[in-house]
């Protein structure tokens, strides 16, 4: 038994519309496309008044603070000392680099047992081809254990300084619904060019990610390209369609649970990885056949977890900047 | 004056690079151009870096055909150590930026001296 | 292998996921998650200094399945421990006595938020404490910047979120400088981890092929590390930042944060140079006289200062010039004073900081001085804490600063070149803080006429209370016992070399 379709939402659905345009019913582009032109914007005396005043009044507000006699010495010396201390800097620089090894040689200290042994027994101890996945999330991993942190660190301050509160004026300035006025600017109103290009690209951004991301131990890639990836297309996604249709699967929510589960992933992962390895115990973790897909043992997951968190990093970096919630 | 300086002609291009953006994160006073100051810094090291793990000759560490002799990669720990320093990077080009967002919005100005100024004769 | 030693990586792997909890929790869920792993990291740090005072040995604990060059790193002696156990105890005493200002200037919905900083700031000190490796250290530096940053301008006024500006510049310049230190010294050595590459810069130094480029690369991490540790010129930032952040934040900022980068200096000089390298580079000499400037215009411009925030604030500039000034002596005493100087400095100054918020507290929540008349009859147990930490700032006997000035002197006496002026300058430094500081105590202490402000009885602020009362504990027993402590630092700079 099929379900009834009332009227009104017989005439949402893709069918009435499709048939309408086999019909002949309506034109696709009437309202969409504006076809009157508009009359030019010619201000009157009063206004372009009242505009020289407002301007001059912001003027006097920004720059009508007199600098004292102290204030500029102080700024001549600050500007003076930064210069010299630039100058001495790059000297110093140049001086050292003229004393370093010779770049691209094969015998320079660098090149000693610690990156041979990354490279000769890389596949056989961490089970990826790709030598730098296996050296950031296997043999270095407690630096890159930190670095997921410094973006997590980062989108707490960000959080602290852009998240509106819903009710009140926080001392932001601005509250919610100013900004929601003000971004309502930028909302695409059936943008059909930019609409058309997103529909095709963001999937395959998408996919692309993916790829990068469970491709990261095999070869170029890993999880914080592949999250910036993911990252650009949702944000691509966003600026097509608008919040309304994001809101659906992507809200402040989400991104809490989703980086929260990421990263307490990442930390007990790697506890077990360090407890382990510290005390002398077997791992369980099978490593697999280096470049099959589900081989290497811990970085497939650690980079999938890097990934979602990159990725959840970069929109709402995007969305706080851009109003202030998700 | 040591005798390599124009073998390591990258390096001194990077050291250069890294002045500038010190100085521009130092003497401008405009915020924005500031944390593009501090976005040079961060790109002159990892062109430093890049320079460092680079060998003649040789591929990038990524196994192919199962060859696995040191002698035929670049040594691949610069490119980890340029992976956490472009991480950072973002994370604190994030921050500044979210800072002059609000000093903005509440100063209508990107001068951090003006900033001072008006915030001196707030008075608080 | 003891379990004992795992608990340097307990405590940083359960501060660093504690911060990732917090996230998901409402504020008060996160305020007592913050205080059960500030208190476990500190029991379980006393643990490891009983048991590493035991062994008088120190050890490594590898992270992860690979050994040294390979792997990171992390190594703990009695040092280390010590260190770890005394910043959580003082950061413990910072959250309680700044908890109910928190609640006024903080709103209720970014609650979790700070707490996750505090948790975040806690596990990168503690990983500077702990770290064999300098990327980690510079991984965890960055960490450190950016949560102390939020601290800042997490009670958004205009002045804190243009000091925060202000402090990311000037540590965005710092850990610039010590990047690029450390990319070059990996560059020189091919090492990351520190004892490796002491070993690398041994040969150097014999074979003399880099001398140049390893002295340049030392003076660029130290000035790094001295910017951002706000020696002096580099000290724009400082005042606003702790005169107006709320309380706690300024407390934890001006005793741990800034120290936590002096420990990894000190760290840097022992671990990766060697202490007679460092000692015959004449960085050592320009430390010293930029700690003798410090200690000398810190306390003019605290003098000067007629906001009794800033002030504290301005003295931090001179403690940290005597902290500089230790360390550019170059003598093992010296360095012995630094350090000890590096826990006094941080007990005192976090107990002022949170006695004058409940003197201003009782003055109308007015910062100057004129309103300050007899406000520690108004809040009794405030008073009682500044004159504390304001004695023992001063350095009078019985409390921690006398023991460091005293320990300062003796190791100038090691030096002759740089005796006469540390002794003129330290004596002169006493003076300068002794004025501001009794000036500030005899005016809460006189009994003002006829004021307007209410008594602030100690009923309605127990944690507080308890806070101040512990503090001055503290400080008292770090005086009166400055014996083992010394002990305790002198056997751990042992273990460094």
């Amino acid at each position: 038994m099929s379900r009834k379709k009332t009227e009104k939402e017989y005439q949402k659905s893709f069918a009435y519309y499709f048939f309408r345009w086999l019909n002949g019913e309506k034109d696709e582009y009437l309202g969409e496309v504006e076809i009157t032109p508009k009359e030019p914007y010619r201000e009157t005396e009063e206004e372009k008044r009242a505009r020289i005043r407002g301007k001059r009044a912001i003027f006097l507000r920004l720059y009508g603070a007199k600098k004292t006699r102290a204030v500029r010495a102080f700024e001549l010396f600050y500007k003076a000392a930064s210069v010299v201390f630039c100058g001495i800097l790059i000297c110093l620089l140049l001086l050292t680099v003229s004393y370093l090894p010779p770049t691209g040689a094969a015998d320079k200290p660098v090149n000693n047992e610690v990156s041979e042994r990354y490279i000769e027994n890389g596949l056989q101890e961490t089970g990826a081809v790709n030598i730098v996945s296996g050296m950031i999330l296997d043999y270095r991993a407690f630096d890159t254990l930190g670095e997921s942190h410094v973006l997590f660190i980062a989108t707490i301050t960000v959080l602290i300084l852009l998240r509106l509160d819903k009710k009140k004026n926080d001392g932001a300035g601005i509250t919610a619904e100013q900004a929601e006025l003000n971004d309502a600017v930028y909302e695409p109103k059936s943008d059909t060019i930019l609409q058309t290009a997103a529909f095709i690209l963001v999937p395959v951004i998408m996919i692309f990610g993916l790829y990068v991301i469970l491709n990261g131990h095999l070869g170029p890639g890993g999880g914080f390209s592949g999250g910036a990836i993911i990252g650009a297309g949702l944000i691509l996604y966003l600026n097509a369609f608008g919040f309304e249709k994001t809101e659906r699967f992507f809200t402040e929510k989400t991104y809490k649970w989703v980086s929260f589960g990421a990263l307490s992933f990442y930390c007990l992962a790697k506890s077990y990885s360090f407890y382990t390895g510290a005390n002398h115990l077997e791992n369980i973790i099978p490593k697999g056949t280096p470049g099959a897909i589900l081989s290497s043992g811990l970085i497939l997951p650690l980079n999938i977890a890097v990934g979602l968190v990159v990725a959840c990093t970069m929109y709402a970096f995007y969305v706080l900047f851009r109003k202030g919630g998700f | 004056m040591g005798a390599n300086l124009w073998v390591n002609y990258g390096e001194a291009v990077a050291a250069v690079l890294f002045g500038i953006g010190f100085g521009n994160l130092l003497l401008q006073k405009n915020l924005i151009k500031k944390i593009i100051g501090l976005n040079i810094m961060d790109s002159a090291v990892y062109l430093f870096l890049a320079e460092k793990g680079y060998i003649e000759g040789r591929a990038a560490p990524i196994v192919v055909n199962g060859v696995q002799e040191a002698a035929a990669y670049i040594n691949p720990i610069p490119s980890g150590l340029v992976l956490t320093g472009i991480v950072v990077s973002v994370s604190v080009s994030a921050l500044m930026l979210s800072l002059t967002i609000r000093l903005y919005r509440r100063y209508h100005t990107l001068d951090l001296d003006q900033i001072s100024l008006m915030i001196k004769r707030e008075g608080r | 292998m003891d379990f004992v030693c795992n608990i340097p990586f307990i405590s940083i792997l359960l501060s660093l996921f504690s911060g990732t909890i917090c996230s998901v929790l409402p504020g008060r869920a996160a305020k007592w998650v913050n205080t059960a792993v500030i208190v476990s990291v500190g029991i379980m740090s006393a643990i490891l200094l009983v048991y590493v005072n035991g062994t008088q040995e120190s050890f490594v604990y590898m992270m992860g399945h690979f050994p040294a060059p390979w792997g990171n790193e992390i190594r703990a002696g009695v040092l280390e421990a010590g260190m770890a156990l005394f910043f959580c105890m003082i950061m413990l005493l910072c959250m309680w006595g700044g908890r109910k200002k928190l609640d006024e200037e903080v709103e209720e919905s970014k609650h979790n938020l700070y707490y996750i900083l505090v948790n975040l700031i806690l596990s990168s000190l503690l990983a500077l404490i702990y770290t064999n490796d300098l990327f980690t250290a510079y991984v965890f530096v960055e960490i450190n910047t950016i949560a102390a940053c939020g601290l800042i301008m997490i009670r958004q006024i205009g002045r804190t979120l243009e000091a925060a500006v202000r402090y990311m510049i000037m540590s965005l310049v710092g850990s610039g400088l010590l990047l690029i230190g450390i990319c070059m010294l990996y560059d020189l050595t091919g090492h990351l981890l520190m004892s490796n590459i002491q070993e690398a810069v041994a040969q150097i130094l014999e074979e003399g092929t880099y001398t140049v480029p390893l002295v340049i690369t030392m003076a660029l991490m130290v000035t790094g590390l001295a910017i951002k540790s706000a020696l002096f010129p580099f000290h724009a930032w400082l005042p606003d930042a702790y005169g107006y952040s709320t309380i706690s934040s300024a407390a934890i900022l001006s005793s741990l944060v800034s120290k936590g980068y002096i420990f990894l200096l000190i760290k840097i000089i022992y671990r990766v140079f060697g202490f007679s390298v460092f000692h015959d580079s004449h960085i050592i000499n320009v430390l010293f006289v930029f700690g003798l400037a410090a200690m000398i215009f810190g306390s003019l411009s605290a003098i000067k200062e007629s906001d009794i925030r800033r002030m504290i604030a301005f003295s931090s500039v001179a403690q940290i010039g005597y902290i500089y000034m230790g360390i550019g002596l170059g003598t093992k005493v010296g360095m012995i004073a630094s350090i000890y100087h590096i826990i006094g400095h941080a007990a005192g100054k976090a107990l002022l900081f949170i006695a004058v918020i409940g003197l201003t507290d009782a003055s109308g929540f007015s910062r100057s001085f004129f309103d300050l008349d007899g406000a520690a009859y108004r809040n009794k147990i405030a008073g009682i804490g500044f004159t504390v930490g304001a004695l023992s700032m001063v350095g009078v006997p019985m409390f921690a600063g006398f023991v460091s000035k005293l320990l300062f002197a003796q190791a100038a006496v090691n030096n002759v070149g740089k005796l006469m002026p540390t002794m003129i300058v330290l004596a002169v430094s006493t003076i300068l803080n002794a004025i501001y500081f009794m000036k500030t105590v005899i005016r809460i202490y006189t009994p003002a006429e006829n004021t307007e402000f209410a008594v602030i009885p100690l009923k309605r602020e127990k944690l507080y209370g308890v806070a101040v009362v512990l503090f001055v504990i503290l400080n008292i027993t770090l005086g009166m016992l400055s014996q083992p402590v010394v002990d305790m630092i002198r056997s751990g700079l042992e273990m460094f070399a």
